[in-house]
């Protein structure tokens, strides 16, 4: 795929979303939900689980991993990949924050939309 | 040319420094003048007199022999008068003037006397000297006193007295004993222990009058109206430095005299020792310091140099059966930690306060051995971060290698208590060792060690491993996750015994691996610190599994299924009429009965959830519970309203546990039920907690269920009233919420700790009293409806942000 241009979106306060928490973004196709960890990065990822669609933005945020709420897979914040001896992948998305605000690099979403 | 010196006062301070100068061989003239009749005495053995455990002979430590031996005048019961210092002369009560080179002050300190009206009726007094002792050991069996002050001197003069019989009250205006070394706990310690010697404790108690009679005291009057009948009226509460004489003569005086490094006044020529001095903004009201003192003003009065310097101090109460020692500062402040250590089966009780890795206060109760060794950290300024976790447990287990437990294990002595429900010490274990037990089990079987509340059982497994050596592997317990070595009750048993308050500080304690611990350890952590911190433990909503910090129930698909509270069972067509309207309003697609007779409402979105909550709100309802580690239901069956069997009002009685025990959270769910007859239509004998009511009262049962493992619940105990069947629940609950592991069930935990030691635990009134504190005390602060908290928050229920206009663009 060719290198397309980044297009950051102005998302919300950093404050917004809880310490070792996630918040949803609703998008045309499905929902990404932004997580926040206990050391200030941020990350977003397809608020789905691979194993059965676990909504992870309830589940537990530790390191740079969440427990999705449902059967306790561990997906990696920062590749979306599951830990541990399970398999599978969620999609991430550019996220980061800058000058206290969350932003997200919706050329992604939109790549994602038309793939 | 021999000088002049004129000493004032006959006490522990210038005993010490006579004694140092005649050691020196002192080129003076000593005259001694004493307001007592007597010459020096060891006055803080004045409390082993009183309870009879010593003779006054015993405690006399200059005989007349000895002044007459030493060269020194004696004038004892007889006061200074006055001083005139342009002359040099002092002047005696009788009129007679000696001229001095030097004066020693040593005049101590005045007991302070609180001026309430009838404080100069015959028959009050102070505790200070052998006079004071004297009309206290006066008094028999017959007689009644109260002392005013539950302070070192106050404690002591009560324990003298009641040795000897009397009936003796002690009043203390403050909550506990001896506010300023110990805090609560060790005072709740201390008191229990005067009041089994027979003394009658009142403390938050204010005195108004002295109440008497032919002008001799009759009574003490309280605030509260209360009057205490006495015979002598003992005041302890705190002494002023004498400093009269030295005032009046034009000696600089502010708490009390004036004095510099060398204890010297503002005049060259008059030096000042003992607790009528100020130096640097401090008095003294212990020995220790006064003898270094009187050691520098010996130096000073032969021309050598020296120079007083302040130390830290330590306290002992010298109560027979009370082992109590406090040393250093106990001031809270910034930088300042505690670490606390408390046995109740022992009645040990250990805090240390630190302040940048050095302890600076020490406080022990019941167990005093180590308190030297304590005593010298805070004098010698130890750094103490490297034996920080075992430091409370004193210097047996800081050799080799601090956090080997092994190492810590085989430094106990023989005597040392390892099981303390059984009183079981390492001794009786080895001993059982080598007469052959060679397991647990064995150990168990033949010595009860760890057979009661289990918690001991590393303790004994340690024991026979540095017994059997190699013969004998410890088990691998399981630990918590794998952010950490330790199990779920090593650290239950860190967070209690070190007082970590917080999950950063139990990360950092215990050492976890990772930086924030993970979706099993966190909860279970949020739980323990919540439990046993209820005031000082902020909840960590992220430590929470979804149900609870959405306060829903999560569904397959994610959404969210609502259960609203009825209490006890009970509904009403209004609230009925309020479920089916936002059953209807937030398009529920399924309405249920569950099993704990509540409704339940599935398939609810989740931004939805602060709407229907509101809604329920405002007709009356608040959650349920039903997601959460904590009560759900109180089952119940109709009872004596409507049925014919009924012996007692088990639906009342359900609803009142119901509004009791809501919202409390616990280490797993929790479901009761009431039957109102042994026909138990309530089911409530496959409950955690299982009441059926009978002619004679209530049966309470515990450890029932009916999940996974399905279990009868087994008899707690029965009890005649509501009031108890109360009581006792809270405290089963509590000793649960205080002990279990979390996700562990009622039966879990019965199981790992036994069902005697439980019914021993609710069955003491004093236990179960205070365990119903603690549960009354946590729901004061977290009792709250969730539902009614979040619909504040409603707007993070939502999404943050809509993107979905700019993704198709
Ligand atoms: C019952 C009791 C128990 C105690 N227990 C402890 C303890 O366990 N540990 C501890 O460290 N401390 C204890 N203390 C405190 C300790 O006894 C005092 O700190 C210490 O005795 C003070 O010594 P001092 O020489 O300064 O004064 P004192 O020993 O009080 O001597 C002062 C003397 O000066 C005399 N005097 C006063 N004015 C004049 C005057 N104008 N002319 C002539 N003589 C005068 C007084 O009659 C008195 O005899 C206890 C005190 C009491 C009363
Ligand atoms: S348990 Fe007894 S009182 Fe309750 S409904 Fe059944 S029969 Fe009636
Ligand atoms: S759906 Fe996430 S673990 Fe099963």
């Amino acid at each position: 795929m060719n290198e397309q241009p980044a297009n950051w979106v102005d998302i919300a306060a950093l404050e917004d979303v809880p310490k070792r928490g996630a918040r949803l973004i609703k998008t045309a196709h499905g929902c990404v939900a932004v997580f926040r960890t206990g050391a200030d990065e941020v990350y977003a990822l397809d608020n789905a689980c691979p194993h059965k669609q676990g909504p992870l933005a309830d589940g537990i945020v530790h390191d740079k991993s969440v427990t999705c709420p449902l059967h306790n897979w561990v997906i990696s914040l920062e590749t979306g990949e599951v830990q541990g001896a399970d398999e599978g992948q969620v999609a991430t998305y550019p996220a980061k924050v800058v000058d206290g605000r969350i932003t997200l690099d919706t050329a992604f979403l939109v790549r994602r939309a038309v793939a | 040319m021999t000088q002049r010196l004129i000493i004032i006062g006959a006490g522990m301070a210038t005993g010490r420094a006579l004694e140092h100068l005649l050691d020196a061989g002192a080129d003076y003239d000593v005259t001694l003048f004493n307001a007592e009749p007597r010459g020096n005495y060891n006055r803080i053995m004045l409390s082993p007199v009183l309870s009879g455990e010593k003779t006054y002979a015993e405690i006399e430590t200059h005989t007349a022999e000895w002044y007459e031996e030493n060269g020194i005048t004696c004038r004892f019961g007889e006061k200074i008068a006055s001083i005139d210092r342009a002359a040099k002369t002092v002047t005696a009560e009788n009129g007679d003037v000696l001229s001095y080179d030097k004066l020693l002050f040593g005049t101590g300190s005045n007991p302070f006397m609180i001026p309430l009206p009838g404080h100069d009726l015959e028959g009050v007094i102070a505790y200070r000297d052998l006079e004071d002792t004297e009309r206290m050991m006066g008094l028999g069996p017959d007689n009644k006193c109260v002392v005013i002050g539950g302070g070192l001197l106050g404690l002591e003069a009560a324990a003298g007295m009641a040795a000897r019989g009397v009936d003796v009250t002690v009043i203390h205006i403050m909550g506990h004993l001896m506010e300023r070394q110990l805090d609560e706990a060790a005072g709740y310690l201390l008191r229990k222990a005067l009041v089994d010697k027979g003394i009658t404790v009142k403390c938050s108690a204010n005195s108004k009058e002295i109440l008497g009679e032919n002008g001799k005291v009759r009574a003490l009057l309280l605030d509260d109206g209360t009057e205490l009948p006495c015979d002598l009226l003992v005041m302890a509460v705190g002494i002023r430095p004498n400093t009269k004489l030295a005032q009046d003569a034009g000696v600089a005086v502010g708490k009390g005299i004036h004095v510099d490094d060398q204890m010297c006044t503002s005049d060259a020529d008059i030096l000042a020792v003992g607790e009528c001095v100020e130096h640097d903004g401090a008095i003294f009201g212990l020995v220790a310091p006064l003898y270094d003192q009187a050691k520098v003003v010996a130096k000073t009065l032969m021309g050598d140099e020296a120079q007083f310097v302040q130390k830290e101090l330590s306290t002992k109460l010298k109560v027979t059966g009370c082992d109590l020692f406090s040393a250093g500062d106990f001031a809270e402040g910034e930088g300042r930690e505690d670490i606390v250590f408390r046995d109740p089966a022992r009645g040990v009780y250990r805090r240390l306060v630190l302040e940048d890795n050095v302890v600076v206060g020490a406080v022990m109760y019941g167990d005093t051995a180590d308190s030297n060794w304590f005593f010298g950290l805070i004098r010698e300024k130890t750094d103490v971060s490297d034996m920080r976790e075992t430091l409370i447990f004193g210097p047996a287990f800081q050799g080799g290698g601090a956090s080997d437990p092994l190492s810590a294990v085989a430094a106990l002595p023989r005597d040392a208590e390892i099981c303390g429900c059984n009183g079981i010490s390492k001794g009786e274990i080895e001993d059982a060792i080598a007469a052959g037990s060679g397991d647990l089990a064995a150990i168990k079987a033949s010595t009860k060690a760890s057979a009661s509340c289990g918690t001991c059982t590393g303790l004994v497994e340690q024991v026979l491993a540095v017994t059997l050596g190699d013969d004998f592997v410890i088990p691998a317990a399981a630990s918590i996750c794998g952010c950490t070595d330790m199990t779920h009750e090593d650290v239950r048993r860190m967070i209690k015994s070190q007082k970590l308050t917080s999950m950063p500080a139990v990360w950092q304690e215990c050492g976890w691996k990772t930086s924030c611990g993970c979706h099993v350890c966190r909860p279970a952590l949020n739980f323990y610190l919540l439990a046993d911190w209820p005031l000082e433990y902020q909840d960590d909503p992220q430590s929470r599994f979804i149900n609870e910090r959405k306060h829903a129930n999560i569904q397959k698909d994610g959404t969210f299924s609502v259960v609203p509270r009825m209490w006890g069972g009970i509904t009403t067509p209004d609230e009925l009429r309020a479920i089916a309207d936002a059953a209807d309003k937030f398009e529920v697609p399924t309405v249920k009965v569950t099993g704990g007779q509540r409704i339940d409402l599935l398939g609810v979105k989740g931004e939805d959830l602060p709407a229907i909550w509101d809604d329920l709100n405002k007709a009356g309802m608040v959650s349920g519970h039903a997601y959460s580690k904590g009560l759900r239901t109180v089952k119940t069956c109709v009872g004596t309203d409507h049925c014919r069997f009924g012996t007692q009002d088990s639906t009342g009685l359900g609803i009142k546990l119901e509004k009791i025990l809501w919202g409390s959270w616990t280490p797993h769910k929790l479901k009761l039920g009431v039957s109102g007859c042994p026909r138990n239509c309530a089911e409530a004998t496959c409950k955690d907690i299982g009441i059926v009511c009978v002619d004679s009262g209530y049966q309470i049962s515990i450890g029932g269920a009916a999940g996974m493992d399905v279990r009868e619940t087994v008899l707690l105990c029965q009890v005649p009233t509501e009031e108890e069947v109360v009581d006792v629940i809270k405290a089963v609950t509590q000793s649960y919420r205080e002990n279990a592991k979390y996700l562990d069930r009622i039966y879990k935990w019965m199981d790992k700790v036994g069902l005697e030691w439980i019914q021993e635990t609710v069955e003491d009134l004093d236990t179960r009293a205070a365990l119903v504190e603690r549960f009354d005390l946590s729901q004061t602060i977290y009792r709250k409806d969730p539902w009614a908290q979040h619909v504040a928050k409603a707007e993070t229920y939502q999404p943050l942000a809509d993107l979905t206009l700019e993704a198709a663009e």
